[in-house]
């Protein structure tokens, strides 16, 4: 499909990459499958089960609902660099310790759009956890045991006991 | 940190020092999973490697009457395309038949449909291409004619006399007939007060695991050996079935399981694309991956729970039950799912109705038909939770009816906790159950009584809440007479190494697979406690048939029971081992010696004697300094199996605390308990976890789930946004409470602790929906998933 290719350039996890994309090419199959970031999930295509969330330009996105061809000049952040930064070494921490992942598919996901409620500040209710949380789709945990890492993530950033 | 910790386990043999036995340890893979770096099968890419899509059939039956591919092949980056009868060359087909299931047949299975398209979804043909979106797009472009036939989709008039028959090889559209007829029923209904008489309805769902299902198949013509990277359960089981159908050795394969992203019994069968992917790569001498999209996942994972089941109880004014009697019907699709069948939900469903209870009299019939829909076979918890809703649903409509409260008409019926051993009216062996500890345990933590008080009290103002128990059993640790005595090659004991690298840390390789529930904690847990080191000196290795000793994997609640057992055998072996070296280095009797935090000591004292380093550092670059004759022997295998019961049992009991919606139907669960006995807890955290995701599984029957097809044979609802699962913001939380009662087969005393939370749930809701809606006369729920349409109707509002 090269008459369909489009030259697009963007920051993925602070690194500058300039690739030709299909058009029709979804931005978590150009990062897993173009730069092979493969902590990005591809669930259900079809923008329901939020395994594929990421950050563009600050906020959480579908990476199956985005192309990437969109994101030209974009600041985009997965789950890999969001690790590396540190930015939610805490949540990681929490989710180990409160077992809040079995398969761990939907993680990535689900920390991008955790750290996407925390980073507002304040310790949220766990029902707006949980009303935060409800386009991420986890099979395994009955997402309880989420709630408690998040909420306790939220009280210690908050300088609350956790 | 809220980690729940509320029972201290059994120690006996267990009580080492440093033990991990019943400590929630966190689970050593789990960091690169959180930071994204877990190795699932989709995200597996090797040189050369070629994609696969199939060409699935529109139709729910239909003559496949020609295939052009012409078009197909010139497509982009296409290298081939690939029909059923040409992968036919390749790889034998299969039938998914058992033994031990009298009766059972089925009829032979392509990878991909030769001839004739059975379901809507099943493969017709294939296309390689060098991208996933070049094979799609040249999918489009392979022109296949069809000549529809009638299809099957209703189980019941499958058998009538005027319905086609499928397979026309084998007779009639009946897979497998069970009937049991145990005391006297017939006597029991003209004795009885009450014989009360329901047919429940169970959805037809499916696992909707986040990843699908995936596999990379890498022949090498060089080695003449197949690689298979595949998100399995059952590695082993898989490797015999690639060499089986391509005529190989089993050394000739390998299996590879690494992260997988859920599997909940949908990935420990046999899938006909699955198994084109393996043929198809040794076609083309070439890695070729194929991962399922989600409309395939819907259209081709096993579904299951499509029951339909009349039932009857019979009860006495003073709460005794005296007969339970089932008919249940199931369409398992148009194939007997291979090698493990789908025969055996329905064959489950007849064995544990009525399970908890003394009651002496039951009848059964279980029919299993061919249906021109997607296959059914076995999912998490199978067969429980149909049979757990229809023995529960019965039991809360006999206490209604007598007007005696639900729990104690169960204190009334359930197997004393004294009297075992025993065995259900089917026949089923009970080595140790805890039925009313347990129900005395979940009244206490609920506040059962606060609650009906407060239930009462809500509903003179008009909100109505609904209180639901199920007590339940779950069969867990099965041993071969679950499938080895049929004739399948699926292996019921597991084993276990245990090997002393040369710095002194050990690492444990198990048959057992890690599908996310914790099986690699158990095993570094149990390993570290009987040979003694710290646990981050332990390393697990499974999901590798080159490099794990022969094992069934993760299926029926069996690893932590029984692989966990090997590893614990394995672990006391090896350090008996260790210690004939140290005995021989320190001039000191072995049996006098312990190996506690990684260090050798004087078991009495507890005085280092001998660090595990130093050890290694001899044994393994010194031997030569080593008395004359002393050769060390650093590594250990065991195997188990459970050989004392076929089974082991768990029981438990769950309640819903539940408000219903009059005007629009809703239902919003409240909260939630389980109190579960699967004897020994290795590790109290995960066997919550587990507890806690079954039942959201089984909120997800009751409530949601339902794979939805016309009278055609189409599935309507293929798809996320119609096809409804458990979402966060609808979930309770969920408070887990344990009764300990440790099978005596095993040194561990671990049964399985899976299924249980899916076993109990739907009956729990159920019952809760019914009762909040019991004062206003509405009309029983029993055709599950609840939505609000059916609670509207059930009020007589739609």
């Amino acid at each position: 499909m090269s008459d369909t290719g489009l030259d697009i350039a963007m920051t993925v996890n602070g690194e500058r990459v300039a690739e030709r994309v299909d058009a029709r090419t979804t931005l978590v199959d150009f990062l897993r499958d173009g730069l092979m970031l493969t902590g990005s999930h591809v669930g259900c295509e079809h923008g329901v089960c939020g395994a594929c969330t990421v950050r563009v330009n600050g906020e959480i996105v579908r990476g199956c609902l985005m192309l990437a061809a969109q994101c030209d000049g974009a600041k985009v952040e997965t789950i890999e660099g969001l690790s590396d930064a540190g930015e939610i070494a805490d949540l990681q921490a929490a989710f180990e310790q409160r077992n809040a992942l079995q398969c761990g598919f939907c993680t990535p996901g689900m920390i991008v759009a955790a750290q996407d409620l925390l980073k507002g500040g304040g310790v949220p209710s766990r029902d707006t956890i949980r009303e935060h949380l409800s386009g991420n789709y986890c099979r395994c945990t009955g997402y309880q045991a989420i709630v408690d890492a998040v909420e306790s993530v939220a009280k210690a950033r908050a300088g609350g006991k956790t | 940190m809220k980690i729940v910790e509320d029972s201290s386990p059994v120690l006996t043999a267990l009580d080492r020092p440093n033990s991990y036995i019943g400590r929630a340890v966190p689970r050593p893979n789990l960091k690169r999973l959180t930071q994204g770096r877990g190795q699932y099968v989709s995200d597996v890419n090797l040189p050369r490697m070629a994609h696969v899509a199939y060409v699935r059939s529109p139709h729910a039956h239909a003559r496949i009457v020609k295939i052009d591919k012409a078009a197909a092949e010139k497509a982009p980056g296409v290298i081939a395309v690939v029909t059923g009868a040409e992968l036919a060359k390749v790889m034998t087909p299969w039938v998914g038949v058992l033994t031990h299931l009298k009766g059972l047949k089925s009829a032979p299975q392509a990878p991909i449909a030769v001839e004739r398209a059975c379901w809507q979804g099943e493969a017709v043909c294939a296309v390689i291409a060098r991208t996933r979106a070049q094979a799609e797009d040249a999918c489009e472009l392979v022109s296949i004619d069809y000549k529809e036939l009638p299809a099957v989709t209703d189980p019941e008039t499958a058998l009538d006399a005027k319905t086609p028959v499928i397979h026309a090889a084998i007779n009639d559209n009946l897979c497998f007939e069970r009937k049991l007829d145990v005391g006297k029923v017939d006597d029991a209904y003209v004795s009885s007060d009450a014989v009360i008489e329901t047919t429940f309805r169970f959805g037809r769902h499916t696992g909707v695991t986040n990843e699908p299902r995936s596999i990379v198949a890498d022949w090498n013509e060089g080695e003449q050996r197949m690689t298979v990277y595949q998100g399995t359960q059952a590695p082993h089981m898989m490797q015999d079935l690639f060499a089986k159908h391509l005529n190989l050795r089993h050394d000739q394969v390998r299996v590879v399981t690494k992260d997988v992203g859920g599997s909940f019994g949908i990935k420990v069968h046999t899938y006909a694309d699955e198994m084109a992917t393996v043929a198809l790569s040794k076609l083309l001498k070439r890695p070729v991956k194929f991962v399922a999209d989600r409309i395939e996942s819907f259209v081709t994972d096993i579904h299951a729970r499509d029951h339909r089941v009349r039932a009857k109880i019979a009860v006495q004014k003073d709460g005794t039950i005296t007969a339970f009697e089932i008919d249940d019907l199931t369409g398992i699709g148009p194939y007997s799912v291979y090698p493990r069948t789908s025969g055996i939900e329905a064959n489950q469903v007849v064995n544990l109705v009525g399970g908890p209870y003394t009651c002496a009299n039951y009848r059964a019939q279980a029919r299993v038909v061919f249906t021109n829909k997607n296959v059914m076979c076995q999912y998490r918890a199978v067969g429980h939770p149909i049979a757990v809703a229809v023995t529960e649903g019965l039991v809360e409509l006999a206490a209604a009816k007598i007007g005696m409260d639900p729990l104690e008409l169960r204190r009334r019926n359930l197997i004393a906790d004294d009297a075992y051993p025993t065995q259900s009216a089917s026949g089923l062996k009970f080595e140790k159950l805890s039925h009313h500890e347990a129900l005395a345990h979940l009244d206490a933590m609920m506040n059962y009584a606060g609650l009906r008080a407060e239930q009462m009290k809500l509903r003179q103002q008009g909100v109505y809440r609904g209180i639901g128990f199920a007590s339940f059993i779950e069969v867990t640790n099965p041993s071969a007479a679950f499938y080895g005595v049929g004739g399948a090659h699926i292996t019921s004991q597991d084993g276990a190494t245990v090997k002393l690298d040369a710095q002194g840390n050990i690492s444990v390789h198990s048959g057992i697979t890690e599908q996310g529930q914790g099986a690699e904690a158990v095993l570094a847990q149990v390993a570290a406690s009987a040979f003694g080191v710290p646990i981050e000196r332990v390393r697990v290795v499974t999901g590798d048939t080159d490099n794990t000793p022969y094992g069934g994997g993760t299926w029926a609640s069996r690893a932590a029971g029984i692989g966990g057992e090997a590893a614990w055998q394995a672990g006391k072996a090896l350090r008996a081992n260790v210690l004939a070296v140290a005995g021989a280095m320190l001039q000191a009797k072995p049996d006098g010696l312990d190996i506690r935090n990684g260090i050798v000591v004087d078991a009495t004292t507890g005085n280092e004697r001998l660090p595990l380093e130093e050890l290694a550092r001899v044994a393994y670059f010194r031997p030569d300094t080593l008395p004359s004759g002393v050769q060390a022997e650093l590594m250990a295998t065991r195997h188990y199996v459970p050989r004392g019961w076929p089974f082991a049992f768990t029981n438990g009991i769950q309640a819903s605390y539940l408000e219903v919606d009059v005007d629009t139907g809703f239902v919003k669960l409240l909260k939630h308990w389980c109190v579960e006995d699967c004897g020994t807890i290795i590790n109290p955290q995960l066997v919550d976890e587990q507890i806690r995701g079954g039942i959201v599984q089984g909120i997800g029957a009751a409530l949601f789930e339902q794979c939805l097809y016309d009278e055609r044979g189409q599935m309507l609802n293929g798809n996320m946004a119609d096809y409804l699962v458990p979402m966060a913001a609808e979930m309770p939380d969920i408070e887990c409470g344990h009764v300990v009662s440790p099978t005596a087969d095993s040194e561990l005393g671990a049964k399985g602790a899976g299924e249980a939370g899916t076993a109990g749930a739907p009956a729990c809701v159920m019952n809760a929906i019914n009762d909040a809606l019991r004062p206003l006369g509405a009309k029983l729920l029993v055709d599950m998933p609840f939505t609000p349409g059916k609670i509207l109707a059930a009020l007589g509002k739609v």
